[in-house]
């Protein structure tokens, strides 16, 4: 294991005092992204199942989440919940997405190459 | 497709707000009276959300100054000071914001907007690293659209999240700028700048902090927050505004860097925009001074918060994170803030209304900013009214005190 990476898992959460701005979606977010991703396993479909995994509570229609979703537009979210979103994603894999980068991801698909190049990237 | 249709969903949502009667966005103050005091809708409104810090807009010395400035050198200075020059107004007030912070250079702007847009997106470009807090006002995310350097996002007030950032990006070439706020405008809480700077010295990165809405309110001597962590000598850029608690409007930025000036003929916001009315320029002058003279509004303003954050905990309220000059009342939506916040404009109380996405994590809030010129009395009448008003609106408990001393009888 990348030992970098073993550090950064032992980092303390977020402060509470942050905490109590959280709404209750952002909360079951938090929740749902304790799980570190082992660098050599990043597969595409697990890293599917984990944004699915955030997308799910702002699913709040009866369509499954695809790669084909666009995220803004078929899910109940904001511009500012999905960069959140994005931030936990960037600790779970361990990577950085620059903001000119969160403009150009619509769908899941998007997301998950781009998570997929800059795990690529940092492995490489 | 129109040029208006992509702001369709805004368009919808601000048709939302608007049929709840008054807009939060388009209040009209009729006359304002002081800087706690107004006339809205022929009814004398109290003013809670002005962020008029020290209350200085009708200070007699800062007034006297402006209207001096006017009858000696007139209304405006009609163009830039690269194309038309600077006024001596304008050096003077460089280099006092530069002896009051113990640096050695300033450059005011014309805007707070402005200072922020025009130093970051300059201090760094092309192969250079950007890291802002998540939460950062729209001029620091406006100035990442500026710059070709690359922008990184760190979590709220999280060092640790800067640090992992900061780690990852370890072999990257290339200069590192870390922006980080005084006060957050919205929930009022304040960065551990003490533990940002300790990761920044880690990875070599400048650090630039907006104290906006910190000055005179934080540190020894009203400076921000730097001053309050003792931080001022490790903190390469400051960035402020003559608009909240100097009274008037502008921006400045100073910094220790020995070729800081050169700012002034590359940073566009600065070459190609009118430069402040002398007017303006000597009331800050004075009200500067002012911060300076008397301490004594720090702890007034202080006391304030004291008074309108414990009253409104106590009567059981969700506010932000740590007392301060603004503090955000929490509510469950949108819908439920509006109400609220018209329902005390018809009580006669002023506040601002936050509702997404202007607020992180989509948030409601209700925006009360204090001034060491609100009487005891005054926040005590506004506690008393918001207290009705969440009680009515079922936001509070019925009565909750009553049961407190039922139970200790």
């Amino acid at each position: 294991m990348n030992p970098a990476f073993g550090s950064h898992a032992a980092d303390p959460k977020p402060g509470t005092r942050g905490l109590i701005l959280r709404t209750a979606h952002n909360l079951a977010i938090d929740t749902a992204t304790l799980a570190q991703v082992d660098a050599e396993q990043t597969s595409r479909g697990e890293v599917m199942a984990e944004i699915v995994r955030h997308l799910t509570p702002f699913n709040t229609s009866d369509v499954r989440i695809t790669g084909a979703t666009v995220i803004s537009k078929d899910l109940s979210i904001d511009s500012l919940a999905i960069m959140d979103m994005m931030l936990d994603l960037e600790d779970s894999y361990d990577i950085s997405i620059p903001l000119n980068v969160v403009a150009e991801i619509h769908t899941v698909d998007e997301l998950a190459d781009t998570i997929l190049r800059l795990r690529a990237e940092r492995q490489g | 497709m129109g040029l208006f249709d992509r702001h369709a969903g805004i368009v919808e949502a601000y048709r939302d707000v608007r049929t709840t009667g008054a807009d939060p966005f388009q209040i009209r103050m009729d006359r304002v009276l002081s800087p706690t005091e107004a006339i809205i809708d022929g009814r004398r409104t109290l003013l809670v959300g002005t962020n008029n810090y020290f209350g200085l807009t009708y200070d007699p010395a800062c007034m006297e100054a402006a209207i001096e400035a006017i009858r000696a050198e007139g209304t405006g200075t009609t163009g830039s000071r690269i194309a038309n020059g600077s006024y001596g107004q304008h050096v003077a007030l460089e280099q006092e914001i530069a002896a009051f912070y113990g640096k050695k250079h300033c450059m005011v702007f014309t805007t707070g907007y402005q200072a922020n847009l025009g130093v970051i997106s300059t201090l760094v470009g092309q192969g250079d690293l950007l890291l802002i807090d998540a939460d950062s006002h729209a001029s620091i995310y406006d100035a990442c659209k500026q710059t070709q350097a690359e922008v990184v996002r760190f979590k709220h007030n999280d060092p640790a999240s800067l640090d992992a950032r900061l780690r990852r990006l370890a072999d990257r070439p290339g200069n590192r700028l870390v922006v980080l706020e005084g006060i957050y405008s919205m929930l009022g809480d304040s960065a551990p700048l003490k533990e940002f700077i300790d990761v920044c010295k880690k990875y070599g990165a400048y650090v630039l902090v907006d104290e906006a809405h910190s000055l005179g309110a934080l540190g020894a001597n009203g400076r921000g927050l730097a001053e309050e962590a003792g931080v001022l000598d490790d903190v390469h850029f400051v960035v402020g505004t003559f608009s909240k608690t100097l009274g008037a409007i502008g921006g400045y930025c100073v910094s220790n860097d020995p070729d800081f000036d050169v700012l002034r003929v590359v940073t566009r916001a600065y070459m190609f925009t009118a430069s402040l009315p002398t007017s303006i320029v000597a009331s800050v002058r004075a009200a500067l001074k002012v911060v300076q003279a008397r301490p004594e509004l720090r702890t007034r303003l202080w006391d304030n918060v004291r008074t309108l954050y414990d009253g409104l905990a106590a009567q059981g309220f969700t506010l932000g994170p740590m007392p301060g000059p603004v503090v955000g009342v929490h509510l469950p939506d949108r819908a439920t803030t509006i109400g609220f916040w018209r329902a005390m404009l018809d009580a006669g109380v002023y506040v601002n209304v936050a509702v997404p996405p202007a607020t992180p994590n989509g948030v409601s809030l209700l925006r009360c900013s204090l001034s060491a010129a609100h009487t005891p009395e005054q926040l005590t009448h506004m506690i008393d009214v918001m207290t009705g008003i969440g009680r009515q609106m079922g936001v509070l408990p019925a009565g909750p005190r009553l049961k407190v001393v039922a139970q200790h009888g």
